[in-house]
């Protein structure tokens, strides 16, 4: 009873806050698993937070919360509470499908559709109804332009997108996804799979994002979470151990366990 | 051991030569002085070029580590202060040139007395404690061996104001000799920077080990740190 009271109490400071995503006391469990162990993370708008972590932390686990990802999975039971902009992410009458108009995500590998680079763009859009041309063309280009991809692509609008190099298919996700205009982007390891040409310009679009959107990235690369967040939360074995700014945690982290692991020392 | 950590040895054990070259160049500049050895003097002069020379070999071996290994943490704030540890030992260096410089210049009858009253061997006697101690607390990332080296620059600085006053009677008494009593002079303020690059050293070895900016800190203050350390029982970060 009294940890509800004190759940409750964190939930309304929470909403009053600046922050645009949060979780609160959050557990959570695949089977008999616990994969996340009574997180207590948040995120301010428009800034960069990136999740670092040696492999089965649990980060990726911890990302696919905002957008509920996880409810794919069999057997996941969650406790504690997620916030998007106050609103209880899982909650029960919430529409998940309007939940994910909201939150934006991008993958390791790119994965466009098979249509052309313009229906790629377009397509959340349409999903969602919007079929005005005008509206579309303009929307389409926006996106195209915010993902640092319209210039090399604006006069093959019709070109089917598996045409474009690795890189450039990255950056049409990215498009994509801000087609919806969503209040949070997750990116999970958004440049593994592509060579340093294109990950610096992955690295840089993050950087302009920032601007107009707040991005929670996933990443192996400390240098990658060193160059482009604003923010750092290291997980280890399910536990976010030490979250700070970037500079601090990169300079002078405060637990032994974030020391040894951006050092390469463990992990 | 990652190849990270053998970079790093590596530079440590180049600051550590460093380091004890130039407290070799100190010692000779005291023995040259005190002997009246323009000899000795002269060989001082030689080797501050090899000083020089191992100075730009640990930068560039700093630059190589920042350029190729991207180090975080502690092992950044290493490579930080060992880059600044090589300036202020460099700087120790220019002053045992200096004052083989002083020797060479100063007549073969100067004032034994004089040069003791000041308490030059005292002042020499301090700074070789400060960087023997600052060397221990860097070899053993221990900043705990630190702490005499605040108090051991108060005295070098209460010597050193008290030489002006000393030096000047002593000018006035013996006018003939005066240049002899300025290289003196020169001299003690010399040792007194060598107790600023020292204490200097010392805050950049607090900052690699405890991730404390203490730099342009009072004593009081630093001493206040390094006592909260101890009591918390912070691991070393």
């Amino acid at each position: 009873m009294k940890e509800n009271k004190k759940q409750k109490t964190e939930i309304l400071t929470a909403v009053k806050s600046d922050f645009i995503a949060q979780s609160i006391n959050l557990n959570l469990f695949y089977g008999d698993f616990h994969a996340l162990k009574n997180i207590n993370f948040e995120v301010q708008k428009n800034t960069v937070a990136a999740l670092i972590g040696p492999s089965g932390c649990g980060k990726s686990t911890f990302l696919r919360l905002f957008n509920r990802m996880n409810d794919l999975i069999d057997n996941v039971k969650i406790s504690g509470k997620v916030l998007l902009n106050g609103q209880d992410v899982y909650d029960k009458k919430l529409d998940v499908d309007e939940l994910r108009k909201k939150v934006g995500m991008v993958f390791q590998k790119p994965n466009p559709f098979p249509k052309s680079i313009y229906e790629n763009v377009a397509y959340g859009l349409r999903v969602n109804g919007i079929n005005d041309k005008d509206y579309l063309d303009e929307k389409v280009k926006t996106s195209l332009v915010q993902a640092a991809l319209w210039g090399e692509v604006k006069d093959n609008l019709k070109k089917s997108a598996f045409e474009l190099s690795g890189g450039q298919q990255q950056r049409l996700c990215i498009a994509r996804a801000l087609a919806i205009s969503p209040e949070l982007v997750l990116m999970d390891e958004p440049a593994s799979a592509l060579d340093p040409i294109s990950t610096a310009k992955i690295e840089e679009l993050i950087y302009e994002l920032k601007k107009d959107y707040t991005i929670i990235i996933v990443t192996h690369n400390m240098q990658q979470a060193g160059r482009v967040s604003d923010f750092t939360s290291f997980f280890y074995m399910g536990e976010l151990v030490e979250a700070g700014t970037t500079k601090q945690m990169f300079t002078s982290p405060k637990d032994i366990k974030t020391q040894n692991y951006i050092t390469g020392r463990f992990g | 051991m990652t190849h990270l950590d053998t970079e790093i040895k590596i530079l440590k054990s180049s600051v550590m030569s460093m380091w004890l070259m130039v407290v070799d160049q100190l010692e000779k500049a005291e023995k040259a002085i005190t002997k009246k050895d323009k000899d000795l003097a002269k060989e001082i002069k030689s080797k501050e070029k090899r000083v020089d020379a191992y100075e730009l070999k640990i930068n560039m071996d700093c630059e190589n580590i920042l350029a190729l290994f991207s180090p975080v943490a502690v092992d950044l704030r290493f490579v930080l202060a060992s880059m600044k540890i090589n300036y202020n030992l460099e700087r120790i260096g220019d002053y045992a040139k200096s004052i083989s410089d002083y020797t060479e210049e100063m007549s073969n009858h100067f004032d034994k007395k004089l040069y003791q009253a000041i308490g030059i061997p005292q002042m020499f006697a301090l700074s070789f404690t400060m960087l023997n101690d600052a060397f221990r607390a860097f070899e053993n990332d221990d900043p705990q061996l630190l702490r005499s080296i605040f108090q051991l620059d108060n005295d070098l600085d209460k010597l050193n104001d008290k030489a002006d006053d000393i030096i000047c009677e002593w000018i006035q008494v013996n006018p003939k000799d005066a240049k002899d009593a300025l290289y003196l002079h020169s001299i003690v303020k010399k040792l007194e920077r060598v107790g600023d690059q020292a204490k200097n050293i010392a805050t950049e070895i607090i900052f690699h080990t405890e991730a404390k900016m203490l730099h342009h800190k009072k004593k009081k203050k630093i001493l206040k740190e390094l006592d909260h350390d101890q009591t918390t029982g912070e691991a070393p970060k």
